[in-house]
């Protein structure tokens, strides 16, 4: 679930407490949002995406928060890698014209 | 053609929302948004309002979505054919045929409106497969466009009915704290299925409020038993993603491959976790799936990538997630080709309706159910804005609120905090592999005779106003969606694709039907004859 939002990154537009589809996070003016409802995350790493910071880390863990540390997330580069592995930048939508699902379909 | 935007920016963010439209719907995924646009390309105000953002709402949106789309031709019966052959006998080859031409048609429109679909080595665009986030991102743009105005964070708690017609719904805004309501022509459902909350992809909104909505104004359900339907996960994850595991071998806990004798991957896997954990190692892709599944499937790799593990070479603990009627078949029942519920100014389209018409007792997974989204939602927006536009009237003094369960409750102290408890006794009785994949008639019986329990006292005690009444109506919309579904499950005394009962093994011909399921307080169960009888005669392409 959400774990991490980077104050060090954040840029406060508030952008994830629009887009999280479970209501995750309180915001407002100027503030780096909280995580204020955590059980409700439904892993579903889309806030990543959204963000034009790189500011949020989910973890793959649905059932629990894990704890990890923010240095942790930022020494193993994983800030923002699941935008990059779709090529999604800053926020933007970007990169389905190169998805090579067609070709896993063919073998079903 | 564009709308002006029914929501003015300067109005006030604390008074309560009222809006009047022609036509409302319900759920911002696929279906809902289709209807939306389909609606507003007919020249209608439209308004639509999800529980959460349009755009990352729903079980499509953290995916990757195939459909079923066949281009015309011969390939499209044949293909109907094929599907129909395993449907066990209760899907519509007609209304399969007539899905595959509105989705193929709708698909080839987005790619003429900027959908950036992949292109194939033979210059063509595969038009078959979408991204869910890019897809949902651009149905949300498209919308807009068209002059849809758009509520997030809106969850509908009930319908509004006028005389014998539903008139628009009433809810929550979640972000501003304060009431909604509009009124409209006709009323579309497009809130999704239920996943009896599960923790999948896209399943936090997904507690069935539509089916809830739509018994409370009196329609059916169809098919809500055939929800044994699951998908492998990796343990603990939401990633229930199907694809790897075309390449993946399975172990029990002392690293026995598992017997998949059977042919069926899921009853494997379901037996090895009755046994025990169960594990799995994607070690039969190559280098050139390797790298296809990684770009083409990234979430995928989520857990493995920030656990730090290689899924092609390291084996990994499994789970099955429970995938209710989202992967299962079952829904609010249709009963005519424009999404019609049968009850005046109500529609439906999505995984809000049965989808035994295109999957029958199988899931609809892996392209049926998506297409069924795009067309039904073309179809149900499409009605409602014929409805809309010769049922206007006037219903000022006439409204009725018609949500029961979670916003009225029998006792003088309702509470809202049962909900909690309500929620696990749903996760219990329906995600459970051993009541629910391996059903026998007394385990559903004892199920049933629970959640019947936890409803009379529901009905009594649990309400709740503002943003706590989300809470309650979804926990009644997840009670009211178990128990049609296990009343279904008791009826059907047979085995017959995702409905697989130890204690009946066989499909008995008796059952050759559709299960119709209806009523609140009190269940009613009925065989659904000659609904679907015609067989395909003209394959028309
Ligand atoms: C992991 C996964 C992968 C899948 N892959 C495929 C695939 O490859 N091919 C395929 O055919 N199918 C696939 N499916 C199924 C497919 O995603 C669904 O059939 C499809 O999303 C249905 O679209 P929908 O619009 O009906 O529902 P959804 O996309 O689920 O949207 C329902 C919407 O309704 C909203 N809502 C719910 N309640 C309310 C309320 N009370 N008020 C307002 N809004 C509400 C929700 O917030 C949500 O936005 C997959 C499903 C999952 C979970
Ligand atoms: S992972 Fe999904 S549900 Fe969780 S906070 Fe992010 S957007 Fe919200
Ligand atoms: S989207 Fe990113 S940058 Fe914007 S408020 Fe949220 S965390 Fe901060």
């Amino acid at each position: 679930m959400i774990e991490v939002v980077s104050a060090a990154r954040c840029i406060a537009c508030d952008i994830c407490v629009k887009a999280c589809p479970a209501n995750v996070f309180d915001g407002g003016p100027g503030k780096v949002p909280v995580i204020a409802r955590q059980q409700d995350c439904q892993t579903c790493f889309l806030c990543e995406i959204y963000c034009p910071a790189d500011a949020l880390f989910v973890h793959p863990n649905a059932e629990a928060p894990t704890g990890i540390a923010e240095a942790e997330i930022t020494a193993r580069g994983l800030f923002g890698s699941y935008a990059r592995a779709l090529g999604w930048k800053r926020g933007k939508a970007a990169g389905a014209e190169n998805d090579p699902t067609f070709e896993l379909r063919a073998f079903l | 053609m564009p709308q002006t935007s029914l929501r003015r920016k300067s109005a006030d963010r604390t008074a309560p929302l009222n809006l009047e439209a022609d036509v409302l719907v319900l759920g911002g995924g696929p279906a809902g948004a289709w209807a939306a646009v389909t609606a507003a390309e007919n020249g209608r105000r439209v308004v639509l309002a999800d529980k959460g953002y349009f755009g990352t709402s729903g079980a499509t949106a953290p995916s990757n979505t195939g459909t079923w789309c066949v281009p015309p031709g011969e390939a499209r019966a044949a293909q109907v054919e094929r599907r129909a052959a395993r449907a066990f006998g209760l899907a519509d080859p007609h209304v399969m045929l007539r899905m595959l031409d509105t989705a193929h048609e709708a698909l080839r429109t987005l790619g003429n409106d900027g959908y950036p679909f992949p292109r194939q080595s033979d210059g063509e665009l595969y038009i078959a497969n979408l991204r869910g986030p890019d897809y949902m991102r651009h149905m949300r743009r498209l919308a807009l466009k068209r002059g849809v105005t758009v509520l997030d964070h809106h969850p509908a708690l009930e319908l509004l009915g006028a005389d014998d017609a539903i008139v628009g719904a009433a809810g929550w805004d979640r972000q501003q704290h304060r009431p909604w309501q509009v009124t409209a022509g006709a009323v579309v459902l497009a809130t999704g299925g239920c996943a009896f909350g599960e923790r999948m992809l896209g399943a936090t909104g997904l507690t069935g409020d539509g089916y809830l909505m739509a018994a409370e104004a009196g329609a059916s359900l169809s098919g809500m038993e055939f929800c044994g339907q699951y998908g492998v996960a990796p343990a603990g994850t939401s990633l229930n993603k199907g694809l790897p595991y075309r390449w993946a071998s399975f172990f029990d806990v002392d690293g026995e491959p598992l017997d998949m004798s059977a042919g069926d991957r899921h009853v494997a896997v379901a037996k090895g976790l009755l046994r025990g954990p169960v594990f799995a190692s994607l070690d039969k892709a190559g280098p050139e799936i390797q790298d296809w599944l990684r770009r083409g499937q990234p979430n995928c790799f989520l857990p493995f990538d920030r656990i730090g593990l290689n899924p092609f070479t390291q084996r990994f603990e499994i789970t099955l997630r429970g995938e209710g009627t989202v992967r299962g078949v079952g829904g609010i029942r249709l009963v005519d080709e424009g999404g019609w519920t049968g009850i005046p100014g109500l529609y439906a389209a999505g995984d809000a309706a049965s989808r035994e018409d295109i999957a029958g007792a199988v899931s609809g997974g892996g392209g049926p159910n998506a297409s069924w989204a795009i067309a039904s939602g073309r179809w149900a927006g499409a009605a409602a804005a014929r409805t809309a536009l010769s049922s206007r009237r006037d219903v000022a003094g006439k409204l009725r609120r018609l949500g029961g369960i979670g916003l009225v409750a029998h006792s003088a102290r309702p509470e809202a905090e049962a909900s909690i408890d309500v929620v696990a006794a749903v996760r219990e009785e329906m995600l459970s592999i051993d009541r629910n994949f391996f059903r026998t008639g007394p385990k559903l019986r004892c199920s049933l005779s629970r959640l019947d329990g936890l409803w009379r006292d529901a009905r009594a005690y649990l309400a709740g106003e503002g943003a706590a009444a989300i809470r309650t109506r979804e926990a009644g919309a997840l009670l009211a969606s178990s128990r049609w579904a296990l009343a279904g499950a008791v009826f059907r005394n047979e085995s017959r694709g995702l409905h697989r009962r130890s204690d009946a093994p066989e499909s008995d011909p008796n059952f050759a039907h559709r299960v119709r399921t209806f009523g609140l307080d009190e269940i009613g169960v009925a065989l659904d004859r000659a609904i679907h009888a015609a067989p395909l005669q003209v394959a028309r392409s």
